[in-house]
Protein backbone atom coordinates (compact mmCIF):
# COMPACT_ATOMS: atom_id res chain seq x y z
CA UNK A 1 0.00 0.00 0.00
CA UNK A 2 1.12 3.41 -1.00
CA UNK A 3 2.36 5.79 2.14
CA UNK A 4 3.96 8.26 -0.46
CA UNK A 5 3.95 8.89 -4.40
CA UNK A 6 5.74 11.61 -6.23
CA UNK A 7 4.85 11.87 -9.84
CA UNK A 8 6.93 14.04 -12.40
CA UNK A 9 8.62 16.47 -10.06
CA UNK A 10 10.88 19.20 -11.70
CA UNK A 11 13.09 21.43 -9.49
CA UNK A 12 15.84 24.13 -10.48
CA UNK A 13 18.05 26.23 -8.58
CA UNK A 14 18.32 29.38 -10.59
CA UNK A 15 19.55 28.38 -14.10
CA UNK A 16 20.08 24.98 -13.05
CA UNK A 17 17.53 22.07 -13.22
CA UNK A 18 17.75 19.55 -9.87
CA UNK A 19 14.96 17.80 -10.74
CA UNK A 20 14.05 16.93 -14.63
CA UNK A 21 10.54 14.89 -14.38
CA UNK A 22 11.34 12.55 -11.17
CA UNK A 23 8.58 10.13 -10.49
CA UNK A 24 8.55 7.41 -7.35
CA UNK A 25 6.35 5.29 -5.31
CA UNK A 26 7.14 4.26 -1.20
CA UNK A 27 4.69 1.40 0.03
CA UNK A 28 4.32 1.25 3.85
CA UNK A 29 7.40 -0.39 5.41
CA UNK A 30 9.22 0.08 2.69
CA UNK A 31 13.11 0.84 2.71
CA UNK A 32 14.34 2.41 -0.48
CA UNK A 33 17.70 3.60 -1.37
CA UNK A 34 17.97 6.74 -3.76
CA UNK A 35 21.46 6.42 -5.35
CA UNK A 36 23.25 8.14 -7.50
CA UNK A 37 26.47 10.41 -8.77
CA UNK A 38 26.80 13.95 -7.22
CA UNK A 39 24.49 16.43 -8.61
CA UNK A 40 21.87 13.72 -9.56
CA UNK A 41 19.55 14.91 -8.18
CA UNK A 42 18.70 12.82 -5.31
CA UNK A 43 18.98 15.03 -2.54
CA UNK A 44 16.90 17.48 -3.42
CA UNK A 45 14.11 14.04 -4.73
CA UNK A 46 14.51 13.60 -1.04
CA UNK A 47 13.95 17.25 0.08
CA UNK A 48 10.83 17.70 -2.44
CA UNK A 49 9.58 14.08 -0.73
CA UNK A 50 9.59 15.29 2.35
CA UNK A 51 8.05 18.72 2.22
CA UNK A 52 11.47 20.98 2.67
CA UNK A 53 10.93 22.11 -0.78
CA UNK A 54 7.82 22.51 -2.93
CA UNK A 55 8.29 21.28 -6.51
CA UNK A 56 7.77 23.78 -9.05
CA UNK A 57 5.89 20.94 -10.93
CA UNK A 58 4.59 18.10 -10.25
CA UNK A 59 2.86 16.11 -7.47
CA UNK A 60 3.53 14.76 -4.09
CA UNK A 61 1.20 12.94 -1.91
CA UNK A 62 1.67 11.26 1.54
CA UNK A 63 -1.12 9.10 2.19
CA UNK A 64 -3.09 10.44 -0.31
CA UNK A 65 -2.47 14.18 1.02
CA UNK A 66 -0.79 16.36 -1.46
CA UNK A 67 2.13 18.37 -0.25
CA UNK A 68 2.24 20.44 -2.72
CA UNK A 69 -0.64 22.44 -2.52
CA UNK A 70 -0.18 22.56 1.59
CA UNK A 71 0.22 25.77 3.28
CA UNK A 72 4.39 26.05 4.73
CA UNK A 73 2.55 25.38 8.17
CA UNK A 74 0.77 22.37 7.19
CA UNK A 75 4.07 20.70 5.82
CA UNK A 76 6.37 21.66 8.87
CA UNK A 77 3.68 20.03 11.10
CA UNK A 78 3.58 16.79 8.45
CA UNK A 79 7.09 16.91 8.96
CA UNK A 80 7.13 17.10 12.95
CA UNK A 81 4.16 13.94 13.48
CA UNK A 82 4.97 11.67 10.61
CA UNK A 83 8.31 11.51 9.32
CA UNK A 84 11.74 11.57 10.60
CA UNK A 85 15.38 12.97 9.56
CA UNK A 86 18.82 11.77 9.99
CA UNK A 87 21.56 13.60 7.83
CA UNK A 88 25.38 13.46 7.92
CA UNK A 89 26.12 15.64 10.34
CA UNK A 90 25.07 18.62 12.87
CA UNK A 91 21.94 17.50 13.81
CA UNK A 92 21.79 16.85 17.20
CA UNK A 93 22.03 20.03 19.67
CA UNK A 94 25.42 19.75 21.19
CA UNK A 95 23.82 22.14 24.61
CA UNK A 96 21.47 19.49 25.28
CA UNK A 97 22.10 15.57 26.96
CA UNK A 98 21.74 12.83 24.58
CA UNK A 99 18.28 12.34 26.12
CA UNK A 100 17.09 15.55 25.91
CA UNK A 101 17.83 15.50 22.26
CA UNK A 102 15.62 12.19 21.90
CA UNK A 103 12.89 13.55 24.16
CA UNK A 104 12.88 16.81 21.90
CA UNK A 105 10.64 16.16 18.82
CA UNK A 106 7.89 14.77 21.48
CA UNK A 107 8.30 17.79 23.18
CA UNK A 108 7.87 20.09 20.37
CA UNK A 109 5.03 17.86 19.49
CA UNK A 110 3.16 18.97 22.88
CA UNK A 111 3.48 15.80 24.69
CA UNK A 112 4.06 16.01 28.40
CA UNK A 113 7.77 15.86 29.71
CA UNK A 114 7.81 12.89 31.60
CA UNK A 115 5.90 10.72 29.18
CA UNK A 116 8.77 12.56 26.87
CA UNK A 117 11.34 11.85 29.03
CA UNK A 118 9.91 7.87 29.34
CA UNK A 119 9.37 7.25 25.93
CA UNK A 120 13.30 8.80 25.29
CA UNK A 121 14.33 6.73 27.77
CA UNK A 122 13.45 3.51 26.19
CA UNK A 123 15.24 3.91 23.23
CA UNK A 124 18.89 3.80 24.75
CA UNK A 125 19.05 0.14 25.65
CA UNK A 126 17.73 -0.39 21.78
CA UNK A 127 20.27 2.21 20.92
CA UNK A 128 23.12 -0.22 23.20
CA UNK A 129 23.36 3.29 24.59
CA UNK A 130 22.35 2.59 27.82
CA UNK A 131 24.39 4.56 30.57
CA UNK A 132 24.85 7.45 28.12
CA UNK A 133 21.86 9.53 28.78
CA UNK A 134 23.28 12.53 30.92
CA UNK A 135 25.84 13.12 28.58
CA UNK A 136 25.89 16.24 26.28
CA UNK A 137 26.07 15.03 22.60
CA UNK A 138 29.64 17.07 22.34
CA UNK A 139 31.13 14.43 24.57
CA UNK A 140 30.14 11.25 22.14
CA UNK A 141 31.94 9.67 19.93
CA UNK A 142 30.54 10.14 16.05
CA UNK A 143 29.08 6.51 16.17
CA UNK A 144 27.05 7.16 19.20
CA UNK A 145 26.08 10.82 17.99
CA UNK A 146 24.25 8.94 15.10
CA UNK A 147 22.59 6.02 16.87
CA UNK A 148 21.10 8.98 19.33
CA UNK A 149 20.29 10.64 15.91
CA UNK A 150 18.22 7.84 14.53
CA UNK A 151 16.55 7.47 18.14
CA UNK A 152 15.94 11.55 17.79
CA UNK A 153 14.24 10.69 14.48
CA UNK A 154 11.62 7.73 15.58
CA UNK A 155 11.04 8.57 18.49
CA UNK A 156 8.00 10.11 17.02
CA UNK A 157 7.12 6.72 15.01
CA UNK A 158 7.20 8.05 12.32
CA UNK A 159 5.74 6.51 9.26
CA UNK A 160 8.63 7.37 6.64
CA UNK A 161 12.06 8.01 7.89
CA UNK A 162 14.23 10.05 5.61
CA UNK A 163 17.68 9.24 5.85
CA UNK A 164 20.53 11.11 3.57
CA UNK A 165 24.06 9.58 3.77
CA UNK A 166 23.24 8.83 7.09
CA UNK A 167 26.99 7.05 7.48
CA UNK A 168 28.73 9.43 5.26
CA UNK A 169 30.60 10.76 8.08
CA UNK A 170 31.68 7.32 9.74
CA UNK A 171 34.06 4.63 9.49
CA UNK A 172 32.98 1.29 7.64
CA UNK A 173 32.43 -0.72 10.65
CA UNK A 174 30.78 1.85 12.94
CA UNK A 175 28.56 2.60 9.76
CA UNK A 176 27.60 -1.51 9.33
CA UNK A 177 26.73 -0.87 13.10
CA UNK A 178 24.60 1.88 12.75
CA UNK A 179 22.59 0.95 9.47
CA UNK A 180 22.32 -2.59 11.03
CA UNK A 181 20.31 -0.76 14.18
CA UNK A 182 18.19 1.69 11.74
CA UNK A 183 17.41 -1.24 9.76
CA UNK A 184 16.07 -3.22 12.74
CA UNK A 185 14.42 -0.35 14.19
CA UNK A 186 12.32 0.68 11.39
CA UNK A 187 11.43 -3.16 10.27
CA UNK A 188 10.28 -3.64 13.94
CA UNK A 189 8.14 0.00 13.94
CA UNK A 190 7.18 -1.12 10.53
CA UNK A 191 8.61 2.63 9.15
CA UNK A 192 9.03 3.13 5.56
CA UNK A 193 12.13 4.61 4.63
CA UNK A 194 14.12 6.46 1.91
CA UNK A 195 17.77 6.55 2.05
CA UNK A 196 19.87 8.74 0.10
CA UNK A 197 23.39 7.10 -0.70
CA UNK A 198 26.04 7.16 -3.42
CA UNK A 199 27.19 3.94 -0.71
CA UNK A 200 26.56 1.01 -2.52
CA UNK A 201 27.54 -1.07 0.32
CA UNK A 202 24.50 1.67 2.29
CA UNK A 203 22.04 0.84 -0.50
CA UNK A 204 22.20 -3.08 -0.48
CA UNK A 205 20.28 -2.69 3.25
CA UNK A 206 17.45 -1.60 1.01
CA UNK A 207 14.47 -3.73 -0.19
CA UNK A 208 14.71 -1.49 -3.50
CA UNK A 209 17.35 0.57 -5.22
CA UNK A 210 16.76 3.35 -7.28
CA UNK A 211 19.18 5.39 -9.32
CA UNK A 212 18.43 9.11 -10.34
CA UNK A 213 20.98 10.63 -13.14
CA UNK A 214 20.29 14.22 -14.22
CA UNK A 215 16.96 14.21 -12.49
CA UNK A 216 15.01 11.94 -13.10
CA UNK A 217 14.75 7.87 -11.69
CA UNK A 218 16.24 5.78 -15.04
CA UNK A 219 15.91 2.43 -13.14
CA UNK A 220 15.09 0.74 -10.00
CA UNK A 221 15.85 -2.95 -8.68
CA UNK A 222 13.65 -4.45 -5.86
CA UNK A 223 15.95 -7.59 -4.50
CA UNK B 1 37.75 -13.42 -20.67
CA UNK B 2 34.96 -14.97 -23.19
CA UNK B 3 38.10 -15.56 -26.29
CA UNK B 4 35.86 -16.53 -28.62
CA UNK B 5 32.96 -14.40 -28.41
CA UNK B 6 35.62 -11.57 -28.28
CA UNK B 7 36.88 -13.04 -31.47
CA UNK B 8 33.17 -13.05 -32.83
CA UNK B 9 33.32 -9.25 -31.93
CA UNK B 10 36.33 -8.23 -33.61
CA UNK B 11 35.02 -10.26 -36.59
CA UNK B 12 31.52 -8.27 -36.67
CA UNK B 13 32.37 -4.69 -38.14
CA UNK B 14 34.19 -6.63 -41.10
CA UNK B 15 35.85 -10.25 -42.45
CA UNK B 16 39.24 -10.45 -41.66
CA UNK B 17 42.34 -12.62 -41.19
CA UNK B 18 43.53 -14.48 -38.34
CA UNK B 19 47.08 -12.42 -37.83
CA UNK B 20 44.78 -9.10 -37.93
CA UNK B 21 42.19 -10.33 -34.95
CA UNK B 22 45.32 -11.42 -33.39
CA UNK B 23 46.80 -7.87 -33.70
CA UNK B 24 43.56 -6.18 -32.72
CA UNK B 25 42.90 -8.46 -29.62
CA UNK B 26 46.17 -7.59 -28.44
CA UNK B 27 45.66 -3.68 -29.09
CA UNK B 28 42.58 -3.56 -27.36
CA UNK B 29 43.10 -6.22 -24.74
CA UNK B 30 46.31 -7.48 -23.91
CA UNK B 31 46.95 -5.00 -21.70
CA UNK B 32 43.95 -6.31 -19.36
CA UNK B 33 44.94 -9.94 -19.57
CA UNK B 34 47.67 -11.47 -22.05
CA UNK B 35 48.36 -11.50 -25.33
CA UNK B 36 46.68 -13.73 -27.65
CA UNK B 37 48.79 -16.91 -29.19
CA UNK B 38 48.46 -18.13 -32.32
CA UNK B 39 47.78 -21.57 -31.24
CA UNK B 40 44.85 -20.39 -29.04
CA UNK B 41 43.62 -18.29 -31.96
CA UNK B 42 43.49 -20.67 -34.61
CA UNK B 43 42.60 -23.07 -32.29
CA UNK B 44 39.34 -21.24 -31.45
CA UNK B 45 38.62 -20.15 -35.10
CA UNK B 46 38.94 -23.70 -35.68
CA UNK B 47 35.92 -24.44 -33.28
CA UNK B 48 34.05 -21.71 -34.15
CA UNK B 49 33.83 -22.47 -37.93
CA UNK B 50 33.32 -26.61 -36.76
CA UNK B 51 30.21 -24.35 -34.79
CA UNK B 52 29.15 -22.63 -37.74
CA UNK B 53 29.30 -18.70 -35.69
CA UNK B 54 32.09 -17.99 -37.94
CA UNK B 55 32.98 -18.99 -42.17
CA UNK B 56 35.55 -18.83 -44.16
CA UNK B 57 35.25 -16.62 -46.96
CA UNK B 58 38.06 -18.29 -49.20
CA UNK B 59 41.68 -19.21 -48.68
CA UNK B 60 44.18 -16.41 -50.83
CA UNK B 61 47.02 -18.93 -52.92
CA UNK B 62 49.74 -19.92 -50.33
CA UNK B 63 49.31 -22.41 -47.19
CA UNK B 64 49.11 -22.04 -44.16
CA UNK B 65 45.93 -20.62 -41.67
CA UNK B 66 46.74 -17.05 -42.02
CA UNK B 67 45.74 -16.82 -45.59
CA UNK B 68 41.80 -17.78 -44.46
CA UNK B 69 39.67 -15.25 -44.15
CA UNK B 70 36.72 -14.95 -41.47
CA UNK B 71 33.41 -13.61 -41.41
CA UNK B 72 30.60 -14.25 -38.77
CA UNK B 73 27.61 -16.19 -39.41
CA UNK B 74 24.13 -14.51 -38.23
CA UNK B 75 24.50 -17.66 -35.32
CA UNK B 76 27.67 -15.75 -34.38
CA UNK B 77 26.00 -12.19 -34.12
CA UNK B 78 22.86 -14.14 -32.04
CA UNK B 79 25.74 -15.88 -29.71
CA UNK B 80 27.70 -12.22 -29.57
CA UNK B 81 24.53 -10.29 -28.67
CA UNK B 82 23.23 -12.69 -26.23
CA UNK B 83 26.76 -12.77 -23.88
CA UNK B 84 26.76 -8.60 -24.18
CA UNK B 85 23.19 -8.50 -22.92
CA UNK B 86 23.60 -11.42 -20.21
CA UNK B 87 24.70 -9.71 -16.96
CA UNK B 88 27.89 -11.22 -15.33
CA UNK B 89 27.72 -13.75 -12.11
CA UNK B 90 28.52 -11.29 -9.83
CA UNK B 91 31.61 -12.15 -8.18
CA UNK B 92 35.18 -10.64 -7.83
CA UNK B 93 37.77 -9.79 -10.10
CA UNK B 94 35.50 -9.35 -12.74
CA UNK B 95 37.26 -6.10 -14.23
CA UNK B 96 38.35 -7.77 -17.23
CA UNK B 97 35.44 -9.63 -18.77
CA UNK B 98 33.26 -6.17 -18.13
CA UNK B 99 35.61 -3.82 -19.88
CA UNK B 100 35.36 -6.39 -23.15
CA UNK B 101 31.88 -6.39 -23.45
CA UNK B 102 32.32 -2.49 -23.03
CA UNK B 103 34.52 -2.03 -25.66
CA UNK B 104 32.81 -4.45 -28.15
CA UNK B 105 29.49 -2.96 -27.09
CA UNK B 106 30.91 0.03 -28.71
CA UNK B 107 32.93 -0.72 -31.05
CA UNK B 108 29.62 -2.81 -32.64
CA UNK B 109 27.29 -0.01 -31.54
CA UNK B 110 25.38 -1.42 -29.24
CA UNK B 111 23.66 0.02 -25.97
CA UNK B 112 26.73 -0.30 -23.68
CA UNK B 113 24.82 1.65 -21.00
CA UNK B 114 22.02 -0.76 -21.10
CA UNK B 115 24.85 -3.55 -20.57
CA UNK B 116 26.33 -1.57 -17.57
CA UNK B 117 23.25 -0.74 -16.34
CA UNK B 118 21.67 -4.27 -16.07
CA UNK B 119 25.05 -5.32 -14.77
CA UNK B 120 24.66 -2.60 -12.02
CA UNK B 121 21.17 -3.89 -11.07
CA UNK B 122 22.89 -7.95 -10.87
CA UNK B 123 25.57 -6.51 -8.64
CA UNK B 124 23.54 -4.56 -6.52
CA UNK B 125 20.90 -7.46 -5.95
CA UNK B 126 23.72 -9.54 -5.16
CA UNK B 127 25.06 -7.16 -2.23
CA UNK B 128 21.94 -7.60 -0.70
CA UNK B 129 21.93 -11.08 -0.26
CA UNK B 130 25.21 -10.64 1.28
CA UNK B 131 24.42 -7.99 3.27
CA UNK B 132 21.75 -10.54 4.60
CA UNK B 133 24.61 -13.16 5.53
CA UNK B 134 26.64 -10.51 6.83
CA UNK B 135 23.94 -9.72 9.30
CA UNK B 136 23.60 -13.53 10.07
CA UNK B 137 26.77 -14.32 11.43
CA UNK B 138 28.26 -16.20 12.52
CA UNK B 139 31.38 -13.91 12.59
CA UNK B 140 33.66 -16.24 9.66
CA UNK B 141 30.68 -16.30 7.67
CA UNK B 142 30.11 -12.24 7.91
CA UNK B 143 33.88 -11.93 7.09
CA UNK B 144 33.01 -13.49 4.34
CA UNK B 145 30.09 -11.85 3.03
CA UNK B 146 32.54 -8.29 3.52
CA UNK B 147 35.30 -9.76 1.45
CA UNK B 148 32.49 -10.01 -1.57
CA UNK B 149 30.79 -6.71 -0.20
CA UNK B 150 33.89 -4.80 -0.51
CA UNK B 151 35.07 -6.04 -3.58
CA UNK B 152 31.61 -6.00 -5.21
CA UNK B 153 31.62 -2.20 -4.12
CA UNK B 154 35.02 -1.55 -6.10
CA UNK B 155 32.89 -3.46 -9.75
CA UNK B 156 30.24 -0.90 -9.15
CA UNK B 157 32.29 1.83 -8.59
CA UNK B 158 34.18 0.90 -11.87
CA UNK B 159 31.02 0.80 -13.74
CA UNK B 160 29.57 4.19 -12.59
CA UNK B 161 32.85 5.86 -13.67
CA UNK B 162 32.67 3.56 -17.32
CA UNK B 163 29.08 4.75 -17.46
CA UNK B 164 30.18 8.57 -17.15
CA UNK B 165 32.49 8.11 -19.44
CA UNK B 166 31.44 6.51 -21.92
CA UNK B 167 31.07 9.64 -24.55
CA UNK B 168 34.83 9.86 -24.53
CA UNK B 169 35.71 6.31 -24.73
CA UNK B 170 33.43 5.96 -27.85
CA UNK B 171 35.62 8.47 -29.69
CA UNK B 172 38.70 7.09 -28.09
CA UNK B 173 38.06 3.66 -29.46
CA UNK B 174 36.40 4.96 -32.88
CA UNK B 175 39.96 6.73 -33.64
Amino acid sequence: MTILQADSLTKSFGATPALAGASLTVDRGQIIAVMGPSGSGKSTLLHCLAGIFAPDHGTVAFDGRRLDLMSDRGRTKLRRTAFGFVFQFGQLVPELTAIDNIALPLLLDGVRRRTAYERAAGWFGRLGLDGLEGRRTGELSGGQAQRIAVGRALVTRPAVLFADEPTGALDSLTGEQVMDLMIDSVRAEGTAVVLVTHDARVAAHADTQITVRDGKVISGVRV
Amino acid sequence: MNVPTTLLGLLEPAPSHGYELKREYDDLFADNGRPLSFGQLYGTLSRLERDGQIAVLGAEPGEGPDRKRYAITESGVTQLDRWLAEPEKPEPMLQATLFVKVVLALLSRRPAEQYLETQRQAHLSRMHELTAMRKAGPLDRTLLADYGLFHLEADLRWIDVTTARLDQLRIEIAR
